[in-house]
């Protein structure tokens, strides 16, 4: 196997519990170099605290198990300055609301300077240009001038620029944006995703792409991973997870979204609600709101089975669809 | 045509707010010159980004805050002042429901009795009749008589909205304003309660102004659709035909920028610039600093909402013919 | 910022003469110094002669207007006791309560801050909950009940500090102590609370994110942010220096402001009362000034509360 058919970054069984109550059910994922992947799921389904945990971001009180791999290196149990090292340098976050995820009493130049000095081993004069230089990137206009400037001298879009610039000061292999576009309005969370094609195309990293909203993520990214109540339920290329989604979760996730054009529809809703983690359904813990669901679903939870190359589906009766039509071709 | 059941004209709302504590204060238009009518069982959408003034819009209709300027008239009379009495019995008719449940209900009431209330204040029915009434409401919204003799915290968002759903239209009322009712609300809860509004809405007859910034949403819900910048209705028409063929260039780019599913982001309009600051005001048409297609003209010239389809007006120079061309007009 | 300012200290001087006016009136109304400061065997014709000496047969309103010329003039009045100026009697006791609060608001913000500081880092341990308990005890026991147990165990079983008395620095030991230990309390418990809530804000996260090292997430981050609630709180502390000593002075018998004003209001020295009431308003009014014009070194938010955006 050659180097660059390693992934970037690999999740092993990764799951998190608070308090004895386990929140994430053991992940698997693979990200590769330059790729775009998005995770897609509503509140409480783990889509951040996926991320959180691999950077070791969660608070001390949660128990992470599982690896989380690096280029091969194991990131959980690692030491805290190696930590350090990967945190920015070669994967960087950005967080949804962008107002409140810069220091309020630190300048620009500050926070900018600060990621350019851990990772790049830049002072003084060079941290100016570079940091003018990002700026100048992310489309702040007059920078030289506002680096001295403080975060609520921004509006949030610039705000959300000015994380991105900071984001890409360690250059890192991989950026994960958590809801980068919730907290701003339609027209600037066009700028955001615009600007995040631009410098991907520019820095050739991969990005991981946290949201809640399908039409941002099915427009950014090659691949989707579908998240509920702590696991990945669907995975697969964006085009064929929304033009044929398997599970019953990411069909009713897609049907729920009103169509802009075309003839108005009644949208599918999901009956009930999220499952409290704290009192799991037994098997699937989409079957007390699937319409489809038998007696099956409740016995055990269902794995995540590959049923075509990168396309996986946990859902016995998605799987077992996909099985009979895959014979059914075979046979024909 | 049969009369309007809310008529607005030409409201407006200013703000007088200091920037910073050495600030003078500076005049805000959170809303300037909105005009629009209601007929019974019409829904009319309203979206807009922050500082757009939809929100403000909301509440000047109904009396949650005074007018400025112009008039709010309700099934054919002039809305009575607020406070008054008969404000509050016009106040049965016409109800709000909010984007955060949580806050409009009382915390330390079941939702039960909380449904029951407005039926008190008006004192509509007796004791057997109001109980009736909240069980009919409650199962209405699709909440279980179980629901209602929990308390709010009990419920999920979804239900909570259901709740504050059912106390609203207790009153029987005849419109309702629905300022970004399902925001708060995850999306598998969104579409129940989008389809409940629609429901709701085609059973009771019920005139609604739903805001929202959600372009999908208001399309689903909507008859017809404005689109408010800076305090101003910049274009107006027919929901499907209006995001299918926007007009106005504001519109245009509020509807490449709502994110598809299975469409790639290619020739998507990106705005430049930030969203317009209130207590700034662009000269001439407001939206000329960041319209893609700006002439000189629109910096000076402030574009009057005009008729430029059948059931279609737009407030931009470049479709208003008469505007466009003065030269031929003086000839 | 200049405008702010002015603005600022016109507000504290109105707060320093509604307080004085306040007292005045009070101070005024609730008994008649000639009766006692004379005593119950004066004759009427004393009391008559006192009374018009010091101008106490006026109505209160004219007394009123005198006392604030008299103000105005710097004149502060005369001690009804001593005869001397009143002033002068509150200045020599002012050394004498600083040698207790200053040292007592070191040990405040010397133990109070860092103990804070370490409690929230080490939020829900053992370490927590040991600092916090203790903050409860310190600030929830009455002073002149510590007092009292300082004495009993290190003066009167221990035999190692005197109970009171200002022959030298060990005298002012267990006072100091008994100061300090309440508001190194309140201080800890306000520091932890201020610190925890910055902990939880996004920008920690974000600093954590970029691969800063989590003591310097601490010190870069969480503390200059930390510090803006706390610095009110040492503000009101710095304000109290002159009022916070009644009680301690008089367990300790300690000569200074405090104790000079229990015995002032006890023999309704009017002058006195009211020119050591002017002190406190003073420092109390001029301390919160300080506050204000630190905030806008430690928040750039306050500094220009507008979006300066750009376009």
């Amino acid at each position: 196997m050659t180097l660059s058919s390693h992934p970037l970054v690999r999740l092993e069984r990764l799951s998190v519990a608070f308090d004895g109550v386990t929140v994430l059910h053991g992940i698997d994922l693979e990200i590769r170099r330059g790729e775009t992947l998005g995770l897609v799921g509503e509140s409480g389904s783990g889509k951040s605290v996926t991320w959180l945990a691999a950077l070791g971001l969660l608070p001390k009180k949660a128990q992470v198990a599982g690896r989380v791999l690096l280029d091969g290196e194991d990131l959980l149990g690692a030491a805290e300055t190696r930590l350090d090292d990967v945190r920015g340098g070669r994967i960087a976050m950005i967080f949804q609301d962008p107002a409140s995820a810069l220091n309020p009493v630190l300048t620009i130049r500050r926070q900018l300077g600060e990621a350019l000095a851990l990772h790049r081993g830049l002072s003084g004069r060079e941290i100016g240009a570079e940091a003018k230089r990002l700026l100048d990137l992310v489309g702040i206009p007059d920078a030289e001038r506002r680096l001295s400037a403080y975060p609520h001298e921004f509006s949030g879009g610039q705000n959300q620029r000015i994380m991105i610039a900071m984001a890409l000061a360690g250059s890192p292999d991989l950026l994960v944006a958590d809801e980068p576009t919730t907290a701003l309005d339609a027209t600037i969370q066009a700028q955001i995703l615009d600007l995040l094609a631009v410098v991907r195309r520019e820095t050739g990293m991969a990005m991981v792409l946290i949201s809640h909203d399908l039409g941002v993520v099915s427009e950014t990214c090659d691949r989707v991973a579908v998240m509920y109540a702590g696991r990945i339920v669907e995975e697969g290329p964006s085009a064929q997870v929304f033009d044929d989604p398997a599970h019953p979760y990411a069909r009713g996730l897609i049907g729920a979204l009103p169509p802009l054009d075309g003839s108005r529809r009644r949208l599918v809703s999901i009956p009930g609600t999220v499952p409290d983690p704290r009192d799991p359904p037994p098997g699937c813990a989409f079957a007390p709101r699937c319409l489809h669901a038998t007696r099956d679903c409740t016995a055990a939870t269902p794995q995540l089975e590959e049923v075509a190359a990168g396309r996986r589906m946990a859902c016995i009766l998605a799987v077992h669809r996909r099985a009979l039509a895959h014979r059914e071709i075979e046979f024909a | 045509m049969t009369a309007p059941l809310v008529s607005v004209d030409g409201i407006a709302r200013h703000y007088a707010m200091r920037r910073g504590l050495l600030g003078r204060p500076v005049e805000i238009r959170a809303v300037d010159g909105v005009s629009f009518t209601l007929s019974a069982g019409e829904t009319l959408g309203i979206v807009g980004e922050s500082g757009s003034g939809k929100s403000t819009t909301g509440r000047v209709v109904l009396g949650l805050e005074p007018a400025d300027a112009g008039s709010v008239a309700f099934d054919g009379a002039a809305m009575p002042a607020a406070g008054t009495a008969t404000w509050r019995r016009q106040r049965a008719r016409m109800q709000m429901i909010f984007q955060d449940p949580l806050g409009a209900l009382d915390r330390r009431l079941p939702i039960a009795p909380q449904v029951r209330e407005p039926l008190d204040i008006h004192e509509i029915g007796d004791e057997k009749a109001r109980a009736a009434r909240v069980a009919d409401l409650l199962d209405r919204v699709g909440l279980s008589a179980d629901h209602g003799r929990r308390f709010p915290h009990e419920l999920s968002g979804g239900q909570r909205q259901r709740a504050v759903l059912a106390r609203a239209l207790a009153t029987k009322p005849d419109f309702l304003v629905c300022d970004e009712p399902i925001s708060a609300l995850d999306v598998s809860i969104q579409a129940q309660v989008v389809n409940l509004l629609v429901d709701l809405q085609a059973d009771l007859g019920l005139a609604m102004l739903f805001i929202s910034h959600d372009l999908r949403v208001v399309r689903q819900v909507s008859r017809r659709v404005a689109v408010m910048y800076l305090g101003r209705i910049v274009e107006e028409g027919d929901a499907d035909d209006l995001f299918a063929r926007p007009v106005h260039p504001y519109t245009r780019a509020l509807v490449s920028a709502a994110p598809t599913p299975g469409r790639r982001m290619a020739d998507r309009v990106v705005l430049v610039g930030d969203p317009p600051d209130p207590a700034d005001r662009p000269s001439g048409c407001a939206f000329h600093p960041r319209c893609p297609m700006a002439m000189s003209r629109c910096r000076e010239v402030e574009p009057r909402l005009t008729e430029v389809a059948p059931g279609r007006r737009a407030a931009c120079l470049l479709v208003d013919a008469a505007a466009a061309e003065p030269r031929e007009g003086a000839r | 910022m200049i405008r702010y300012l002015l603005g600022r200290a016109a507000r504290a001087l109105l707060t320093v003469a509604l307080v004085v006016t306040f007292a005045f009136v009070v101070l005024r109304m609730s008994a008649d110094p000639a009766l006692v400061i004379l005593g119950p065997e004066a004759s009427p014709e004393m009391i008559v002669a006192f009374r018009k000496a010091w101008g106490l047969d006026e109505s209160i309103f004219v007394q009123y207007l005198d006392w604030f010329r008299a103000i105005l003039r710097g004149d502060l009045g005369i001690s009804m006791r001593d005869g001397r100026p009143a002033i002068e009697l509150v200045a020599e006791r002012i050394p004498a309560t600083l040698a207790l609060t200053i040292p007592a608001l070191m040990i405040k913000i010397g133990i109070g801050i860092p103990a804070g500081i370490w409690a929230s880092l080490h939020r829900g341990t053992m370490v927590d909950r040991a600092v916090m308990g203790l903050a409860v005890a310190g600030f929830t026991v009455p002073s002149f009940v510590l007092g009292l147990t300082l004495v009993l165990i290190f003066s009167v079983w221990l035999g190692w500090l005197p109970s009171g008395g200002q022959d030298n620095w060990v005298h002012a030991v267990l006072p100091i102590v008994t100061m300090g230990v309440g508001g190194a309390a309140i201080l800890a418990r306000f520091t932890r609370s201020a610190m925890l809530e910055v902990l939880g804000q996004p920008f920690i996260r974000t600093a954590s994110a970029k691969g800063v090292p989590w003591g310097r997430v601490i010190r870069g981050h969480a503390l200059p942010n930390a510090a803006i609630p706390t610095v009110t709180m040492v503000g009101f502390m710095v304000g109290t220096l002159m009022a916070g000593a009644v009680v301690v002075e008089s367990v300790f018998s300690w000569p200074g402001v405090g104790r000079l004003l229990v015995v002032a209001v006890s023999h309704r020295d009017l002058a006195v009362v009211q020119c050591i009431l002017l002190v406190v308003a003073a420092t109390m009014v001029t301390s919160n000034l300080v506050v204000d014009f630190l905030y806008g070194f430690l928040d750039p938010r306050l500094r220009s509360g507008a979006r300066t955006g750009g376009h």
